[in-house]
């Protein structure tokens, strides 16, 4: 143990490498994150539309990034479907949580 | 088979160029043909760095737009008989780059060398993506340093994003050259160890190119490291990386300056 440890100044070398940590990782889950609900959102019209008539505006898809876990949040309106179902669901919405 | 490698970073003056002129010369040196490609659209230095800059006749831009044909734009190196470069235009026009002139020359220059080399410009606009777009492999230069990891990191991204072998589905080989560094500053803590930034990026290590004179004396007087200097530590790192890229599997070490007698005894400092 150095005496006069107190004298040199600290490495700044691990300051560095936890802020890119943290920074990347806020980062990538922006830019990679785009792209994946864009394609989510895709993927999800063309299923739903095989079955309901429906508006790709009406279609929203989100997520929500949390520290101890993410929403995913899909929300996709169709219009009313009353004459072929006797319940009035015009409006879907569904919910999930992903550790 | 011919293989198109992109050499990119995101961020400025970290050694693309420096780097594309010694990774193009190392593999010419090993008996390999090799065309060096400037994409740096009004802003060409590769000319310059490779010592070929009063050689300029044509360029890129002359060939995609059809007023050279290719081989009256190739500069051939003076000193190896297997390199050649490709310079970019002066023009400020930046459009004159197309997405299907650069693969139409990519393609044919494919036919004529086993490596083709792209230099690609700082930043992420057209010049840069048009660089990648044909690659097979990249190259991403890092610094030690905070802007740059987290430029290379975007790079990375995009590489995985943008080029035509992303776009197919296909796997872009990506592998990290580490330069400007100094071991003994690493070790004091107060540079990011090689360590640290691949568990960032966390792509394959190419090699390691530690800050030496010797790039900047190369540059100087218009020479790969590779060439001017083959015995300095950065000249055997561009020479093993060269290697890697030839699919040899070498230890990777930062080489040390090999010092004479009289600076051994008087203590040079190294960092």
């Amino acid at each position: 143990m150095n005496l006069f440890g107190f004298l040199k100044p600290r490495p700044s070398a691990p300051v560095a490498r936890e802020r890119l940590q943290i920074l990347l990782a806020h980062e990538r889950a922006i830019s990679g994150g785009s792209d994946l609900m864009a394609t989510l959102k895709e993927e999800i019209i063309g299923v739903i539309a095989k079955h309901f008539p429906l508006e790709r505006e009406k279609v929203q898809v989100k997520l929500d990034r949390g520290d101890a876990y993410s929403t995913l949040e899909i929300d996709i309106e169709v219009p009313s479907l009353s004459k072929a179902h006797p319940g009035n669901g015009s409006s879907g919405g569904a919910k999930l949580a992903a550790p | 088979m011919a293989k198109v490698l992109v050499v990119t970073s995101g961020k400025g003056g970290v050694g693309k160029t420096t780097s594309t002129a010694a990774l193009g010369a190392a593999l010419a040196q090993a008996g390999r043909s090799v065309v060096v490609v400037d994409f740096d659209v009004g802003l060409r230095n590769l000319d310059l760095v490779m010592g070929a800059e009063r050689r300029v006749v044509f360029d890129l831009i002359n060939v995609i737009q059809g007023d050279a044909r290719l081989p009256q734009a190739l500069i051939r190196d003076k000193r190896i008989e297997t390199l050649h470069l490709l310079p970019a235009s002066q023009t400020r026009d930046k459009d004159a780059l197309t997405q299907e002139g650069v693969a139409r020359v990519i393609a044919e220059l494919k036919e004529k060398f086993d490596w083709v080399i792209c230099d690609s410009p700082a930043g992420i606009e057209k010049g840069a993506m048009l660089a990648m777009r044909n690659a097979d492999i990249a190259v991403v230069v890092t610094n030690p340093e905070v802007s740059s990891v987290r430029d290379s990191d975007r790079i990375i991204g995009m590489l995985d994003a943008k080029t035509a072998r992303a776009e197919n589905g296909e796997r872009i080989e990506k592998h990290l050259l580490v330069t400007r560094y100094h071991p003994a500053r690493a070790a004091r803590g107060e540079m990011l160890k090689v360590d640290d930034v691949l568990e960032i990026l966390s792509i394959p290590l190419l090699g390691i190119i530690p800050e030496s004179e010797d790039v900047l004396r190369s540059s100087n007087i218009g020479a790969p490291v590779t060439l001017h200097a083959p015995e300095s530590a950065p000249a055997r790192a561009y020479f093993d990386a060269a290697k890697r890229l030839q699919g040899e599997t070498l230890p990777i070490a930062v080489p040390e300056e090999r010092r004479g007698l009289m600076s051994k005894l008087f203590g040079r400092r190294v960092a």
